[in-house]
């Protein structure tokens, strides 16, 4: 493929590609995220190629390994096109009828579908399941028609439209207002304005300037940011030229860990792809804007994701967080003006490029625009990726979309925010997805969403977090470092039936210091799971303590005690 | 890994100081640890110290200053798999090969490590070993999956 030298020839070249593909030819698109493959979707994909081969189809049908559409729970998930109808935990035994009725026939095959639990309907299209049917897929609703590794996919689908807006009639001025207006705010939970952040960083006297987006995600249990990178590098890849452009830097990075292969493999490919199209590289569409975008694999460490130690950890230094005097936007990476967003925020650019600032920030509520991906996980009927305007609240999302809780058990809290979150208890459900809401409740906006039941032990959960932090603190500051493992020991004595009266009001004491004295946010958020299950849910560490029960039977001392 | 190798890596990444993590995640990612003779390569050839380089390759989580057994058990205990019993299943895991998260057992047949999430959670408790996902664990099932590796 030649460079595209300009936004017109990129129109030409997508007309091309839309020319090339027949809309109504039949194409069957295998979820080939690492949730489904781990299912079996590349046995799956192999059984279709092969069956199709058999019946002699290769010319008459597609079949491609797309993007995680998020519903992970009844994976291997299969859509086939043009009808749109939606297969669920297809497994390879079932690939022959597929091929016979529904791609021959345009029969639909009824045990493939979803079957809505509560009414026993059936659902043939993917908006007709109640998983969808509440979300607003802005971000993630193409993923499924896209294979990640086709550039080709991804501008039969609009993209790099933006791109080519932005080159061909906007000033890098033009585009940080436009965002400014939108009200982009920082999708790591910070809800920083990301204009803000831009403008300063463009007008910060430095050269170079570097941008980085922050697909650390070390909170456990969440992987919503790296399977968007891996289901659509694109986006990212377009969210970050814009914003180049926007704020005049030379070089981008995507700070990524290689726990999940696939997503750093995919985020390779996207940006050789792009360089080899022109999207990247020197005068990008034949304007005279020049930019390159690496990959960073980070050396693992749940600190690396806080802005000071990424930046120390890039610089080959230990990622030690660092007391911050300056702004990164002034002296971020190797002390030059950097703008470091989280993956989501990048992902919402060419959004709010095509379709504008003023119809971006109506959805959602007044202060949060936009939407918001989250991996919805735990004991929840329909674990996954999710897609929800700023505004719904979590019942809705816990309810609806996640379909309840499993095996007709209670709700008993949604974890929210990993590590450094709280917890919701039901009688808080109808809390909004917002950030003023959320930090009026003491939570934050982390991407990973983990739904507890009566059969959870919120003590057992918060000594987890715990020891998780406990094993990433870095050790650099007193309050963190022995505040953590003071407060695991009284949290282990109390799981343990050795509970004492007066522990909870340590708790109470140790974190307060912890919060107030430690360095940096780790440590200051690092009990902030603590104190909000000590809030809502006392009665359960009373019950460890006093009565010398896990109310939950997780707890496994208390519980075995009890059977004796 | 000779030093030849060693030398294409750290050439590959400019020779600079500053890509010490990415030259040594690049190592590890073909020798699958980091041996003393490696870290000395890389210490002249970087001209950084050995201290900073046992600094660093201690600090990060990624790397691996032991050889690693012959079978990698990987089991999830991020907080999804946690909620729905990962803990059991790292308990009998630990107790049938005898090692901790972060060990690799006397014989060399196994190295146990927990991770965060495997972006996995609806197949949870996940064990990963070799690439193959085992999903929905119970610590019998665990037990039963583990010693089928010899
Ligand atoms: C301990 C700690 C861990 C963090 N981990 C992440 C992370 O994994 N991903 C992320 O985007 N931001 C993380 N952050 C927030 C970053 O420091 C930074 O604020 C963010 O990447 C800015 O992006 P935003 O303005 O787009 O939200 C973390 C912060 C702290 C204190
Ligand atoms: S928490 Fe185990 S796979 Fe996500």
């Amino acid at each position: 493929m030649a460079q595209i030298k300009s936004p017109e020839e990129l129109e030409k070249v997508r007309q091309g590609i839309l020319s090339g593909r027949d809309p109504s030819k039949p194409s069957i698109s295998v979820c080939a995220g690492s949730a489904c493959l781990a299912s079996g979707a590349a046995e799956v994909i192999a059984a279709f190629k092969a069956e199709i081969k058999k019946q002699g189809l290769e010319a008459d049908v597609d079949t491609k390994g797309a993007g995680c559409p998020g519903f992970c729970e009844r994976g291997p998930v299969v859509v086939i096109y043009p009808e749109e109808i939606c297969y669920l935990q297809v497994k390879p035994e079932d690939v022959s009828e597929i091929v016979s009725s529904t791609i021959k026939e345009k029969k639909v095959i009824d045990r493939l579908l979803y079957v809505d639990p509560s009414t026993g309907e059936k659902a043939v299209h993917e908006y007709d399941i109640p998983f969808y049917k509440k979300q607003m897929r802005l971000v993630i609703g193409d993923n499924i028609k896209i294979d990640p590794k086709s550039i080709d996919d991804y501008l039969a689908v609009g993209g790099y439209s933006a791109l080519g807006k932005v080159i061909r009639s906007m000033t890098p001025d033009q585009v940080i207002e436009e965002v400014s207006k939108s009200n982009l705010r920082g999708r790591s939970g910070s809800g920083f304005p990301a204009g803000f952040k831009w403008e300063s960083c463009r007008k910060s006297e430095g050269e170079p300037k570097y941008i980085i987006c922050n697909c650390h995600e070390g909170d456990p249990g969440a992987f919503a940011d790296r399977r968007l990178l891996e289901a659509t590098p694109h986006t990212v890849l377009e969210g970050m030229i814009i914003g180049c452009y926007a704020i005049g830097a030379a070089e981008g990075y995507i700070f990524v860990g290689d726990e999940f292969p696939q997503t750093v493999e995919n985020a390779r490919l996207a940006i050789k792809q792009a360089e080899e199209y022109g999207f990247l590289g020197k005068n990008i569409l034949g304007s005279d804007f020049d930019l390159t975008i690496k990959v960073y694999i980070d050396g693992g460490g749940y600190v690396l994701g806080e802005s000071s130690s990424l930046m120390a950890s890039m610089e080959g230094k230990i990622g030690e967080p660092r007391t911050k005097y300056d702004h990164a936007t002034d002296r971020g990476l190797w002390a030059k003006p950097t703008v470091l967003n989280n993956l989501q925020t990048w992902v919402n650019v060419p959004l709010i490029i095509n379709q504008g600032a003023d119809s971006f920030s109506k959805i959602g509520t007044e202060e949060s625009t936009g939407t918001r991906v989250f991996s919805l996980t735990g004991k929840v009927n329909n674990i996954g990726m999710v897609e929800v305007p700023m505004g719904m609240t979590f019942r809705e999302i816990v309810f609806d979309i996640g379909g309840g809780i499993r095996g007709n058990k209670k709700f008993k809290a949604l974890q929210a925010g990993g590590p450094m979150g709280g917890f919701i208890p039901e009688n808080l459900l109808d809390l909004q997805v917002d950030y003023e809401e959320m930090k009026k409740a003491g939570l934050a906006m982390g991407p990973g969403l983990i739904v507890a039941d009566e059969n959870t032990c919120i003590v057992d959960m918060v000594k987890y977090y715990l020891t998780f932090l406990a094993n990433e603190s870095c050790g650099k500051c007193t309050p963190c470092r022995d505040g953590l493992r003071h407060m695991l020991k009284i949290m282990n004595r109390i799981t343990e039936g050795r509970g004492q009266k007066g522990d909870l009001e340590l708790l109470e004491i140790l974190s307060e210091v912890q919060k107030s004295a430690a360095l940096c946010a780790l440590g200051q958020g690092a009990s902030d799971p603590l104190r909000a299950s000590l809030k809502h849910f006392r009665d359960e560490y009373e019950a460890h303590i006093e009565e010398k029960r896990c109310p939950a039977g997780v707890c496994k001392v208390l519980s075995t005690a009890l059977n004796i | 890994m000779d030093n030849d190798r060693i030398d294409q890596i750290i050439d590959k990444h400019q020779g600079e100081a500053s890509s010490l993590i990415q030259v040594l995640l690049e190592i590890q990612r073909e020798n699958s640890w980091l041996p003393k003779e490696i870290l000395e390569r890389v210490s002249e050839k970087l001209q950084v110290s050995l201290a900073q380089i046992q600094h660093t390759a201690t600090f990060y989580k990624a790397f691996r200053l032991v050889p690693k057994g012959r079978h990698e058990i990987h089991i999830c205990n991020g907080t999804s798999c946690h909620v729905r019993g990962a803990q059991g299943v790292i308990d009998t895991v630990q107790d049938l090969i005898g090692i901790r998260p972060g060990q690799t057992d006397l014989d060399s047949k196994f190295t146990l490590e927990t991770c965060n999430c495997l972006g996995r959670c609806a197949l949870g408790p996940v064990i990963e070993i070799e690439g193959k996902t085992h999903s929905k664990m119970s610590p019998a099932e665990a037990k039963d999956v583990i010693k089928k590796y010899e």
